[in-house]
């Protein structure tokens, strides 16, 4: 892979930054500007400023279809940064919906700030081609995610998710700077592909290899939440405000998948019957765990944390499979759990709104409540459950079958027993929500138009996907192809 | 272009649900009159689509084909032969009759009938399936609203616990067998999920003789076979009537049609060389379901193992491999379906009336409900296998093909038609002319216009396919042929 030598037009590849940094001046901008009941409108500026961004990113910052390196190696303009960043300026863009009404956290300017920074982090890290440069982006995106987590810092539950998520997650990323060295160390260079190349020439031991790979293999499975590094998402999730743990959840697991399948696939091809089958382990544990734990769960947020613990884990089930089927499997798998999973924070942040709880009890009687909002929370869990005509239904499938294409058969049957109990609990909270009767059953349940927005849009999106899937997974097979 | 007459079928309901779920909630009337329109047109649509199939011409017919994701070759291909056309038309008959008999839900009925119409397009979706991935598609839409309307509907004792039994039973089995059907699909490496090309993969024999457990007895589980049977009973009891009809009376169809579409036919090595163990599974179903529905107390039990038990038959013919075998199979699923339908609308008449469903306690019930006991007098002869009715069409060439493959398990089977005219009877006896016990004296009323409709419905069905077998049994005939075929002619 050769480096594209610089010409004015690599600027092009990053319009979609530039473009996130002025909406980002805009609102520092108008957070100095506007009185406290307008700020509410940097929501909604967030929100348009986000779509103006997607909107460049589809057209004028377009890759061609082989990909290059640019700005002297440090970014690689490709496809799977393309797609990678279609997600993250959708999650983003709703997030800031979610955000706008919720208590403390939507008339202030620092929460659509701090956002917009991690976001234009994650763009970074999808297109990061240099040791140094993945480091900044992946910080770049974390640090603005540790005190959104402890945005509330009057609630002890914040504080101390803040403040895990902060622990936990320098910890982990020494570690992987720590293996990062190790690369350098051993091929002399910062670039991916040149390290590529230093390792392909046989001269390095595959002992020190693997070890370099299990150091960063630690950093970036706390950023996508993979066991044994799983312990702070639920911890997390329940203190942090509600949109901010959808946030999480998705946009920013989505990064971590993507940098882990661009640093694998390109730096460790020489290794890689044994990164896949540790990573096949790494998967099946945290299916496991994810799932059996969540069995146990009262809280919505808690519930959700491991399920989307467990939802790590399928995704790697596409990961193991290094194809260019599994690839494309995981990038689509990536953005149906982005929809779900953003709609079932999203009914959690509704409801939080009215009622102040995020005890699934609370939950009783909402079908005879608030029914349109039932029904959100039917769609957005049977997805996460995997059935049709749901976004997670296909998504699933793919990832599976991409896991048997390359002889997997044993993870996958881990994976569908483990779709088994996903589908218990899942259920379980809908008995609630359709079943059980409650006292609150006649008082209003308000949904405010930037809520109601955002779960049309999710909705659409997931029945969009689980039924028309053959578009989304032609923008996955490009991803793929990037890196093959 | 010939109009797309099974799309049609297969969106009618999943389009009504979506009007329905518009309907502001408590308009309860506007609710029921767009279902029963939409349950109306289905059935007429599927009456016309049966009586529209040549049987001269055989094979699939009404064939749609569009792609759905080339990638992976899968498409949206949809199509009837001589086995599902039956199935078709019965889906369309329970889903019409249930809503008739639904009429008086009065809690939610707008989530009640948008549910059972999600419900309604997965049945018809599968039946129609001549795509692999597509049949695992709608196979699933058809689970998840069974949850919902056995746990919200149900029957308060057992509803949550029964639903989540079934849902968990059917997913289990239906992921186990999608493992198989990926692995066949790469297997079969032609990049298609179509399953007339898939029939000509050429799967080694060891390959077949491996994955065909798995794949059949995922479906198998739906359709109620030993020994995993055991959500079928509570599920049935638990459910409402018009669940417990679609249930039993379809859903089960469901199992053993997947059963025999992918795992057969598509693994037709693999059958052979597992069949013997299948029949003999079949058999429990068939004497045990038999022996225990007749100690039963509780009348919705009584027919729940009831159907455990006729569906045994249904696996049994698939084991023959024969032809009179797989055409019993073939008639048995319909003919069961309208008769199980039949039963638990009694039931659930008789329930709503008498408020307790224990047979000692009630009495009697002819007296207030002719039309009830006639049906139900109707079903059991049919339950019975008697000749003129459409038991005896589907049973005798089953046990004619048990006969000729294993003759000793068609002695032991049979027991079971004894067994089972036992049990008819004794609630006949019992429940439609016994004394009425005091309790009940003066409160019982007859049911709905409506009801009597469902029941007439359901009768006339049994009674001419019993009278007159060849407006199906041919039909049935040409697509048994077909699974002859490729089973090489056994």
């Amino acid at each position: 892979m050769t480096i594209t030598p610089y010409d004015p037009s690599v600027f092009l590849a990053i319009v979609p930054e530039i473009s996130i940094l002025v909406v980002l001046s805009l609102v520092l901008l108008f957070d100095a500007v506007w009185q406290d009941e307008q700020r509410r409108n940097l929501g909604w500026l967030t929100f348009a400023g986000l779509l103006v961004t997607l909107g460049l990113s589809l057209t004028v910052a377009r890759p061609s279809a082989e990909g290059a390196l640019i700005f002297g190696g440090m970014l690689r303009h490709d496809n799977l940064a393309y797609v990678l960043r279609i997600l993250f300026l959708f999650g983003a863009a709703v997030t800031a919906l979610l955000g706008m009404d919720t208590p403390n956290l939507g008339r202030r300017g620092e929460f659509y700030l701090l956002m917009l920074a991690s976001t234009f982090g994650m763009l970074l890290m999808a297109s990061a081609a240099d040791l140094i440069m993945l480091f900044l982006a992946i910080e770049t995106t974390t640090i603005p995610l540790y005190i959104l987590a402890g945005f509330f810092y009057r609630d002890d539950k914040s504080t101390e998710s803040g403040f895990k998520y902060l622990l936990f997650g320098a910890m982990t990323s020494a570690i992987s700077l720590y293996g990062f060295t190790l690369l350098f160390g051993f091929s002399g260079q910062t670039n991916l592909y040149g390290i590529a190349s230093g390792l392909a020439s046989g001269q390095v031991p595959v002992f020190s290899v693997l070890v370099a790979m299990l150091l960063i293999l630690i950093g970036f499975g706390f950023k996508i939440s993979v066991a044994p590094m799983q312990f702070w998402a639920p911890d997390v999730y329940e203190g942090a405000p509600t949109p901010v743990a959808g946030f999480l959840s998705t946009a920013s697991k989505a990064a971590g998948f993507v940098v882990l399948m661009r640093f694998f696939v390109v730096v460790f091809p020489g290794i890689e019957q044994y990164w896949t089958l540790v990573i096949a382990v790494v998967a099946a544990l945290t299916m496991t765990i994810g799932n059996f734990i969540a069995l146990a769960q009262k809280n919505i947020k808690r519930l959700l944390a491991y399920s989307s613990i467990a939802h790590a884990g399928y995704a790697l089930v596409g990961v193991v499979a290094v194809s260019e089927l599994g690839i494309n499997s995981v990038v689509f798998y990536l953005g149906a759990y982005l929809l779900t999973n953003l709609a079932a924070f999203g009914v959690a942040a509704t409801f939080y709104r009215v009622v102040g709880s995020d005890e699934i009890a609370a939950y009783a009687g909402l079908s005879r409540r608030k029914p349109g909002l039932a029904l959100v929370m039917l769609v957005a869990f049977l997805s996460l459950a995997g059935m049709p005509p749901f976004a997670g239904f296909i998504a699933k499938i793919v990832v599976f079958a991409a896991a048997v294409e390359a002889g997997f058969v044993w993870l996958v049957v881990i994976g569908v027993l483990n779709s088994i109990v996903g589908l218990y609990y899942y259920l379980r909270v809908l008995n609630v929500v359709y079943h059980y009767r409650s006292e609150d059953e006649e008082k209003p349940l308000e949904i405010t138009p930037p809520y109601a927005l955002a779960l049309v849009l999710l909705v659409a999106g997931i029945i969009v996907v689980g039924t028309l899937f053959a578009p989304f997974f032609g923008l996955g097979n490009l991803a793929a192809l990037a890196l093959f | 272009m010939q109009f797309p007459i099974l799309s049609v079928i297969v969106f009618t309901p999943l389009l009504s649900a979506l009007i329905i779920l518009l309907i502001p909630g408590e308009r309860k009337t506007e609710v029921r009159v767009t279902a029963l329109a939409a349950a109306l047109l289905a059935f007429l649509l599927s009456l016309w689509m049966y009586f529209n199939y040549d049987t001269a011409a055989a094979g699939y017919q009404y064939i749609e084909k569009y792609t759905w994701l080339p990638a992976l070759g899968i498409s949206y291909h949809v199509g009837v032969d001589g086995i599902s056309a039956p199935l078709v038309l019965l889906t369309g008959l329970v889903m019409f009759t249930g809503v008739l008999i639904s009429w008086g839900i009065d809690d939610r009925p707008r989530e009640f009938f948008a549910f059972l119409f999600i419900l309604a397009t997965g049945v018809f979706g599968v039946f129609v399936a001549l795509d692999l991935f597509m049949l695992f598609f709608f196979y699933e839409i058809a689970v998840f609203p069974m949850y919902l309307l056995i746990a919200i509907w149900g029957w308060k004792q057992t509803r949550e616990y029964a639903a989540m039994k079934l849902t968990l039973y059917l997913f289990i089995g239906s992921v186990v067998s999608m493992v198989g059907a990926l692995v066949m699909y790469f297997a079969a490496g032609m990049n298609t999920f179509d399953m007339l090309e898939l029939e000509k993969a050429g799967f080694s024999t060891g390959f077949q003789q491996f994955w065909f457990p798995f794949v059949f007895l995922g479906f198998a589980v739906l359709g109620g076979i030993f020994p995993f049977h055991n959500w079928s009973p509570d599920g049935h009891v638990a459910a409402p009537t018009a669940v417990s009809m679609f249930h039993a009376g379809v859903l089960m169809k469901l199992g053993a049609f997947a059963a025999l579409r992918v795992g057969i036919m598509l693994l037709p090595e693999g059958a052979k060389a597992h069949m013997w163990w299948i029949i003999l599974l079949a058999l429990v179903n068939v004497v045990y379901g038999a022996f225990i529905a007749s100690v039963q107390t509780d009348f919705k039990y009584v027919i729940g193992f009831s159907s455990v038990s006729h569906m045994g038959l249904v696996m049994m013919g698939f084991a023959t491999l024969s032809r009179e075998g797989l055409i019993g199979a073939g008639v048995q699923m319909f003919s069961h379906g309208a008769m199980t339908a039949l039963f638990f609308a009694v039931v659930g008449m008789v329930y709503d009336q008498a408020h307790t469903r224990d047979i000692p306690r009630l009495g009697g019930i002819s007296r207030v409900m002719p039309y009830a006991t006639i049906a139900f007098i109707i079903g059991g002869l049919v339950s019975m296998g008697m000749p003129g009715f459409s038991g005896f069409v589907a049973e005798f060439p089953i046990f004619m093909g048990v006969w000729k493959t294993y003759p000793w398990i068609a002695v032991v089977a049979v027991v079971s038609i004894v067994v089972t005219a036992s049990y008819i009877m004794r609630i006949i006896r019992k429940v439609f002319f016994g004394q009425v016990p005091d309790e009940h004296d003066g409160h019982l009323s007859d049911n709905t216009r409506l009801d009597k409709l469902a029941l007439v419905v359901l009768s006339l069905v049994l009674l001419i396919l019993g009278i007159y077998p060849s407006v199906m049994v041919p039909m049935v005939e040409t697509g048994v042929e077909n699974i002859l075929r490729l089973l090489g002619g056994a």
